[in-house]
């Protein structure tokens, strides 16, 4: 690939996302298997084998990537199912799988020596010794940053390691490194790491009171939303609680909010960054569509003509109107908002 | 069983760190964890200091593991992470795959930040020179039992057995965010907080601890009635987290109780008071903040 082009790389959760990210300018797309060998485990999400096969087949037609998250950290009990995951994934022809787990590199690149690995984001690797540590024992050829590091960061590790970096371009906004975040099991059972789930579904209640709606998570109260108010789902890092001593009911952690990296696209990919990632296999098929149409054309832009990239106003208007609290940041990439 | 203390995970003014660390020197732990593991920035004790004061501990008999971040982001820190890797008296306990590249043909232990989920990680860990792993915190019982039983040769086994557990990283600091402080000149407000600053949901339960970049849950963690079966399971090392108030007593309630002069329910009342409540939820499988007692029941 042209080192001057970035690589787009978008989110299916199913077959029609993943038509419909192709058809719309997608350089690769990203999926898994059904089950909990995957960060986004969630019901009527994700392939089958069979389903796999055929997008494989489309996304190639069309000369489009497949990527396989397989990006929790199995335990003893679906340890087989996980390395079933990767020989099925080498089986169908995938051209990369995004792995996290130690365990799970090693069987790979024992069984597997010509499948490309990537580092999941759930990696949490942050530096360039430990993407190297990576590259080193299990070949590691991509690693995806967690939504940690600033602009100058990013610039830093890359001049430094061996294996390219990919970085979240939009989507829902982790504020919590990735890989490292129990807040959901603490509260659950169920963690990305665990179960390949953030708050669950089957743990969320909803409750009128006189206060207003109440977000519940297993019993614990993650927000009450007065009327008029536009509920987000209950995550426990975008909830309202009272901090110390105070009475007041505050963000303590992070506003709901989505991250878009539309006006820093340039620097990005002076900085190195050889793809950009959607978020979102949960998303609908028609959210796939508009976010990887709107990135393809700023992408085209920023490859055009660099040093006088401009967003246009109409992409970050469709940006924002798919937007988790319509709100939009750099997130930890402008170092003011750590 | 051995007992090993943890990191200090808050930030204490150095008078309060050495003179707890004085009476530690006497107390009835086997391993004790140096360094800070949340924030470059709490440098009330230089890396000279951490090794002085493990010099000391040694001496006192106490075998020393340097920790180390458990985030790491700057270039500093990894020049810190790499001089403290080559420190030439201690090991070091690897908190994040950085420290396991650095560390790679040392022996050192993996800590509990470092994602080991299953018997094909932990062979990959000895591999690279780990003598022992920390387990998840979010793990049960039995996780740890089936991957205690697969574990290599040579590769011993710690269990978090008291202290409030380390659930979340992020690259913003909650303290300063709750003191309306950009991070970048957050005044160190974290030293306003010994045992972090407590977050509650609207309803008025406790339910994290804003630990600067760290969230914490607010209850300790408490295995004491598990005792009983770690020891059966013959688990290596058990960890005790220091907290601002009470660790002492802590310790020697576990200390009794896997030398066997009290049971777990005597042991338990010793501490029962020291915490409105307590957690053991990870251990049975369920959502972490649950709280049952008669485990072994």
């Amino acid at each position: 690939m042209n080192p001057q082009r970035m690589e787009l790389v978008c989110p299916a959760g199913g077959l029609p996302a993943l038509r419909t990210a192709v058809d719309h300018g997608a350089d690769a797309v990203y999926l898994s298997l059904r089950g909990e060998t995957n960060a986004r485990n969630f019901p009527g999400l994700n392939f089958d084998r069979k389903a796999l096969a055929k997008g494989i087949a489309y996304a190639h037609g069309k000369g489009t990537k497949v990527y396989m998250a397989l990006n929790t950290y199995p335990q003893p009990d679906i340890w087989k199912a996980a390395t079933e995951a990767v020989d099925a994934a080498a089986a169908e022809g995938v051209d990369a799988v995004i792995l996290a787990d130690l365990g799970l590199m090693r069987h790979a690149a024992d069984n597997h020596p010509d499948l490309t690995l990537h580092l999941s984001v759930q990696g949490s690797a942050t530096t360039a010794e430990a993407l190297n540590f990576y590259h080193d024992r299990y070949g590691v050829r991509r690693a995806v940053l967690p939504r940690v590091l600033s602009l100058s960061q990013v610039a830093q590790v890359i001049e430094r390691t061996k294996v390219d970096i990919e970085v979240f371009g939009f989507g829902s906004l982790c504020v919590m490194v990735e890989g490292r975040c129990m807040l959901s099991s603490y509260a659950t059972g169920d963690s990305p790491n665990t179960k390949g789930a953030c708050s669950p579904a089957h743990s969320v209640r909803w409750i009128e009171t006189e206060r207003g709606r109440e977000a519940r998570l297993n019993g614990v109260l993650i927000d009450t939303f007065r009327e008029g108010e536009s509920a987000g789902y209950p995550v426990i890092c975008k909830g309202r609680y009272h901090v110390g001593d105070g009475q007041d009911t505050v963000y303590a952690i992070e506003e709901p909010t989505s991250l878009s990296t539309l006006d820093i696209l340039p620097d990005l990919m002076k900085a190195g960054v050889k793809a950009i990632k959607l978020e979102g296999r949960q998303r609908s098929p028609a959210y796939v569509g508009k976010a990887t149409q709107v990135m393809r054309q700023a992408l085209d832009a920023v490859h055009a003509n660099p040093d006088n990239y401009k967003p246009k106003p109409e992409w970050a208007e469709q940006l924002a109107g798919m937007s988790e609290g319509r709100t939009q940041t750099l997130g930890a990439l402008h170092r003011a908002w750590q | 069983m051995k007992l090993s203390l943890g990191p200090i995970p808050y930030y204490w003014p150095r008078e309060r760190v050495m003179d707890f660390y004085k009476a530690i020197e006497t107390a009835p732990v086997d391993i004790v964890y140096l360094g800070e593991t949340v924030c470059s920035k709490r440098r009330e004790l230089r890396a000279a200091d951490w090794l002085e004061l493990a010099d000391r501990l040694s001496e006192s008999g106490k075998t020393v593991v340097m920790s180390t971040l458990a985030l790491m982001e700057a270039e500093s820190e990894r020049l810190a992470l790499e001089r403290l890797v080559n420190n030439g008296r201690y090991m070091i306990e690897a908190n994040d795959a950085t420290g396991l590249g650095l560390s790679m043909g040392k022996p050192f232990v993996a800590g509990p930040h470092i994602n080991t989920y299953n018997a094909g990680t932990l062979k990959e860990l000895a591999d690279v020179g780990a003598v022992r792993w920390v387990m998840p915190v979010e793990l049960s019982r039995d996780i740890l039992a089936a991957m205690h039983a697969a574990r290599p040769e040579g590769l011993e086994t710690e269990v978090w057995g008291f202290g409030r557990l380390p659930l979340a990283f992020s690259a913003r600091c909650f303290t300063a965010r709750a003191r309306n402080l950009p991070k970048d000149s957050c005044e160190l407000a974290c030293i306003d907080y010994p045992g972090g600053l407590s977050m509650s949901t609207q309803d008025g339960k406790g339910f994290l601890t804003i630990n600067g970049i760290e969230l914490q849950s607010a209850d300790p963690c408490n295995l004491i009635e598990a005792v009983p079966e770690l020891l059966d399971m013959g688990v290596e090392v058990l960890r005790i987290s220091p907290e601002p108030e009470g660790t002492e007593q802590v310790i020697q309630a576990f200390r009794d109780c896997v030398e066997g002069t009290r049971s777990s329910a005597q042991a338990m009342e010793q501490i029962r008071d020291l915490y409105p409540r307590f957690s053991n939820g990870y251990w049975k499988g369920e959502a972490g903040m649950n709280w049952q007692e008669s485990l072994s029941a």
